[in-house]
């Protein structure tokens, strides 16, 4: 219970800032993408389950407030939780590399699959472009942003399970 | 208490994830059949989200403003030398454009734009939010249909344009912008009511702050730079006469039949604060 509130407050809180404080912080018009980062996270830190459970709620917040296609976002972070759970037995918490590479992948799958469904079906064929002046940005101010994201999300799980394992070893 | 994980029947991930995938699906197969807007899981999100978003709204106006005022009284100083001199320019063009101003009123007379804006019923919101990528142009504003506000009402900010609501909660509703990529809007340049297609390109609106319209028909090469664009009368969504923006280019196409170029919208898409909707909705055949 202590953990479904305290990752429905992460999502609501990247949620917001991500739509107003960092809109308000736009680098060229390209803001970071919080919920991605929280997805990733979550994924290879807590294994598939968990990934794709809070990559289904990430993205059903952008689906009912961003009024596109309902579905089509919460599907897209549900499968980025889901793969990144694959990367779990491969996590340890000392190693920076991996989640930077894992949240960076995300990002760039995220944003081509969101490229090839709502703009190459309509006819937007130069992905160059595209790549060169949204998908890039996205991604280097995304990292900027993750650095510290990442490791309060990383201190908040720490310090939740040791609170599950201390509950644990009470009642066995 | 918290039992042991072990006595509850676990549902391993790859269900879940059919489960889920199959309810995405659902969803957004029954979205382009069905018209479903607004709905319970919107209204508990609207509640949750929109009060908080109105606070971050709120607080961050006022240090805007705090930040501008401590700016302001530095740059006054300099900007007042600069704008003496421009009076005197200024004064100048003011002869001529006073005479182009009476040409204009003359043409609005014609067109009796003057009649059509006030007669429209609207209520004004702020805006709180922006969508959360960035590869569309839609926000959030803080009034929805508690206030009287449906999907395809049209939405302005100051005299011009700026695009259509197209999801509404109780306390909320999204507004996709004109210069949304998915975005097209039916238009009249002014000057010789020619009709023509004007459609959002996050392209072009990143790389010079335009939008583009196609499938102008001008045989008579009447249309130039600097005309102004409204909504036709034709338009399904749109009411007649509101200011899209301004030519800033045309060009032949290759088909030499129609022409297409690019407009200069008449809104600031960057710093919208407060926006106007139309209570009115176009009255359209019903099919």
């Amino acid at each position: 219970m202590r953990r479904k509130i305290t990752v429905a407050v992460i999502i609501i809180v990247c949620f917001l800032l991500q739509s107003t404080l960092f809109k308000a912080l736009t680098f060229a018009s390209i803001s970071p993408n919080l919920l991605i980062a929280v997805t990733a996270a979550f994924g290879f830190m807590r294994g598939k389950k968990e990934g794709l459970i809070i990559g289904f709620f990430c993205g059903l917040v952008i689906d009912i407030f961003s009024g596109g296609i309902p579905g089509f976002y919460s599907m897209l972070y549900m499968y980025i939780g889901f793969f990144n759970g694959f990367f779990r037995k491969l996590f340890y918490p000392e190693d920076i590399k991996l989640p930077m590479l894992l949240i960076a992948a995300s990002d760039l799958l995220s944003n081509f699959v969101i490229y090839f469904f709502l703009f190459l079906f309509r006819g937007r064929f130069r992905l160059p472009y595209y790549f060169f002046n949204i998908i890039m940005p996205e991604l280097v101010y995304t990292m900027l942003v993750t650095v510290f994201l990442y490791f309060i999300i990383l201190k908040i799980n720490q310090n939740l399970e040791m609170i599950e394992k201390r509950s644990a070893k009470k009642f066995v | 208490m918290r039992r042991k994980s072990k006595t509850k029947p676990v549902l391993p991930a790859k269900y879940l994830l059919l489960i889920l995938t199959g309810i995405c699906i659902a969803s957004m197969l029954l979205s382009f059949t069905l018209n479903i807007s607004g709905g319970p899981l919107h209204t508990a999100a609207g509640y949750v989200f929109i009060p908080m978003q109105n606070g971050i709204n709120k607080i961050g106006t006022w240090f805007t403003q705090k930040a501008e005022n401590l700016k302001n009284l530095s740059d006054v100083m300099a900007e007042n030398e600069i704008l003496k001199q421009q009076v005197n320019e200024l004064t100048m063009k003011l002869t001529t454009t006073e005479l182009e101003r009476y040409e204009l009123e003359n043409l609005r007379e014609l067109y009796e734009l003057d009649q059509k804006y006030p007669s429209y019923e609207k209520v004004a919101a702020n805006v709180i939010g922006k969508d959360s990528g960035n590869w569309f142009n839609t926000f959030t504003i803080d009034k929805g249909s508690n206030d009287g506000i449906e999907v395809n009402m049209n939405v302005m900010a100051g005299s011009g344009l700026v695009g259509k609501v197209t999801n509404v909660g109780d306390n909320y509703a999204t507004v996709t912008a004109i210069i949304n990529d998915t975005s097209k809007v039916s238009g009249t340049v002014v000057t010789t009511s020619d009709n023509l297609i004007v459609s959002g390109s996050l392209q072009r609106m990143n790389e010079s702050m335009v939008i583009v319209f196609d499938s102008l028909n001008d045989r008579n090469d009447k249309v130039a730079v600097g005309d102004p664009v409204v909504t036709s009368h034709v338009s399904y969504d749109y009411q007649q006469g509101i200011l899209i923006g301004y030519i800033s280019s045309v060009e032949m196409d290759s088909n030499n039949l129609t022409k297409s170029g690019t407009i200069t919208p008449a809104v600031d898409f960057e710093h919208i604060q407060e926006v106007l909707v139309i209570l009115n909705k176009k009255q359209t055949v019903k099919d």
